[in-house]
């Protein structure tokens, strides 16, 4: 039966009081977390759920999604050739993409953590301006400047060289998933190395490491963490990436993030689309797993 | 025979601060020597001056007569204990004490026999495998220790390496650090801002104050005779009293009692005398003064208790006086409001500067 501990007489704790006073503690704290939990079930797990019943279902011959005669031809039909060619370019996109990142970001957030005060906010305040104006219209200013009769291309024909011809192809939609995600690597990134202890740094110095064995050996094991959540942070949304690809991409380049999208609409399978879905997801799933668990055992 | 290490007018500026203002200093081969000073006082950043983690604004610093110029630390001939011991916290003990040695690109199999070794001499040869987190802190001060002394170092700098310990363990982790540096000959360079620990361990100190080294002495020679105001408080309790030069070995202090000391100044000239406060006696001021010119009357204020011994305020013309006294039964005891006579050796008062 539930205490009111707030108002309750005050008397000597027995075993039995205690541990409903923890129960009240443990109850209060579902409370404080029920109005997002709550959120996420209805918004994200209810709507998962539907997907993952979709993927089994039939699909008429006009395009409907029947609720019977439950089966497993959509995820039979992830062998296919065509997916799998999909599934290959958009993780070689999607791991161009995160090592560009990481390879770009990390000097970044080395040279902001090593900064003191106000350099350091400014550096911060700069990373995230970009968020500051929608993502689909500072994709869209990407195909004015990659554009044929675009600022870059004008500027490579003034110098005697070739129009640009990267919009629509998949070298267009890498720069522009690079530009959209560096500031997800930046930020990890940072949060590892400004936590960072220096004098490890200086030890290692000390300890007859030159300056880049000191790096390799203590400062990029330590800041490891942040090296595997900005990967994550970028490769997962990369790989079901959508819009970006959808307006710097071409027709021959297709990408599982519109492969999926197109299942639901002109193709008019759901179950296809739904089978799909699920199979990114848990390939998602499983690196990140495997991901925590090697990034956990380091430190 | 050269010194270990010798600086020659380092001084280093931080913007417009003066860390360390032309300092210079010679230390000998084995020599285990202490840098002494309240926090601020310029002594962490001449032993980061040493190992190279920061360059001199000015002046020279040569280790066994090799001139260390702008030398990183890798290429020095050093190794640092740090103040929060630094450990790696991603490898092992066994990684850590041989990181050194790896980084000297020393063979796998002598790397392994040199830290078995070096653990066992710090008796944590069973603690090869754990990680730093989960050692104690007397531990990971060993294996701190330990990791320096592998590579043998021709210098060992150790910043405050007992500050986080608890007094008991700091005691013993002393002893056992001044035994390991008898065993092992290497010359110690230690920074402390404690002077108990100083005073126990060193061949010599240097006490520091405002980036400027003040007196370089043994223990004994800093505790029985400051040279300045500054060494005289910094080092241990002590009464500092405003007195005049009468001649040569004499002063007059306030209320007119004439005292014994080396004063080496003219006659008339205001000076500080330092006297320690276990070197003075109490007597009942009821009886007749005793013996000798080092006397002065006065009344007991307060009273502490400290278990060992006791601490009594004495007002006197010369102003307060603090005198400690063992708690024996042969020693008596005097309660506050109670007159006395306060008496001491010539050998115990010091003129000190200002």
């Amino acid at each position: 039966m539930p205490v009111d501990l707030e108002n309750a007489p005050v008397e000597a704790v027995t075993p039995e009081l205690e541990r409903d006073s923890e129960k009240a503690n443990a109850r209060r704290g579902m409370l404080i977390a029920s109005p997002a939990a709550f959120y996420l079930i209805l918004f994200f797990a209810v709507p998962l759920v539907i997907v993952f019943v979709y993927s089994f279902a039939t699909r008429s011959s006009t395009g409907l999604t029947l609720l019977e005669g439950w089966n497993l031809d959509s995820y039979r039909r992830l062998w296919d050739p065509l997916v799998g060619e999909i599934a290959v370019r958009s993780l070689v996109l999607a791991g161009t993409t995160t090592i560009i990142c990481l390879v770009a970001s990390y000097p970044l957030a080395y040279y902001m953590a090593t900064r003191v005060g106000r350099t350091r906010y400014l550096l911060l305040v700069l990373v995230m301006i970009p968020f500051w104006s929608n993502f689909l219209v500072r994709t869209y200013a990407w195909r004015v400047l990659l554009g044929t009769d675009g600022p870059l291309s004008q500027l490579s024909q003034a110098l005697g060289g070739e129009p640009f011809r990267i919009l629509f192809t998949n070298t267009a939609v890498l720069i522009g998933l690079v530009y959209g995600f560096l500031p997800f690597m930046v930020l990890p990134l940072y949060a590892a190395l400004e936590r960072m202890d220096w004098s490890l740094v200086e030890a290692g110095r000390d300890l007859y490491a030159s300056g880049w064995k000191a790096f390799r050996r203590i400062t990029l094991p330590i800041s490891m963490p942040g090296v595997v959540a900005g990967s994550i942070l970028v490769f997962i949304p990369t790989l079901g990436a959508y819009v970006t690809p959808a307006i710097l991409g071409g027709a021959k380049t297709t990408l599982l993030g519109d492969y999926i999208v197109s299942q639901f609409l002109a193709a008019r399978n759901q179950p296809f689309g739904s089978a799909l879905s699920f199979a990114v997801l848990s390939v998602m799933l499983g690196a990140t797993v495997i991901y925590f668990r090697t990034g956990a055992k380091n430190l | 025979m050269t010194a270990a290490v010798e600086l020659t007018g380092v001084s280093k500026h931080f913007g417009d601060i003066v860390a360390v203002d032309d300092l210079s200093l010679s230390i000998g081969d084995g020599e285990f020597f202490s840098l002494l000073g309240p926090s601020g006082c310029g002594k962490t950043t001449t032993l980061r001056m040493i190992g190279g983690f920061e360059y001199p604004t000015a002046g020279s610093l040569k280790i066994h007569g090799a001139e260390m110029g702008l030398l990183p630390p890798n290429k020095r001939p050093v190794n640092t204990v740090f103040q929060s011991y630094a450990l790696f916290p991603h490898m092992s003990v066994a990684e850590n004490v041989g990181f050194g040695l790896l980084m000297q690109k020393v063979s796998g199999s002598e790397i392994q026999e040199r830290v078995k070794k070096s653990l066992d001499m710090v008796q944590l040869e069973h603690r090869a495998d754990a990680r730093p987190r989960q050692l104690s802190g007397g531990q990971r001060q060993r294996v701190a220790l330990a990791r320096a002394l592998v590579n043998e170092p021709e210098v060992l700098l150790l910043d405050e390496p007992l500050g986080a310990l608890d007094l008991k363990l700091r005691q013993s982790m002393q002893i056992e650090l001044k035994e390991l540096q008898d065993r092992v000959g290497i010359t110690f360079i230690y920074v402390t801002h404690d002077q108990q620990e100083a005073l126990t361990m060193s061949d010599r100190i240097g006490v520091m104050s405002e980036g400027r080294l003040l007196q370089v002495d043994g223990p004994q020679g800093l505790y029985e005779s400051p040279r300045s105001r500054f060494v005289a408080d910094f080092i241990g309790e002590i009464n500092l009293i405003n007195a005049t030069v009468v001649d040569v070995n004499t002063v007059a202090l306030g209320g007119g009692t004439h005292v014994e000391a080396e004063t080496g100044r003219p006659s008339g000239v205001p000076v500080t005398i330092a006297i320690r406060p276990e070197r003075f006696a109490l007597h009942p001021g009821d009886g007749s003064p005793p013996e000798g010119r080092n006397v002065v009357e006065g009344t007991v204020t307060r009273r502490i208790y400290h278990g060992d011994f006791y601490f009594y305020d004495v007002d006197t013309a010369a102003g307060s006086i603090e005198v400690k006294e063992e708690n024996r039964p042969s020693v008596k005891r005097f309660d506050a409001g109670e007159r006395v006579f306060v008496s001491w050796n010539a050998g115990a008062t010091t003129v000190v500067e200002d």
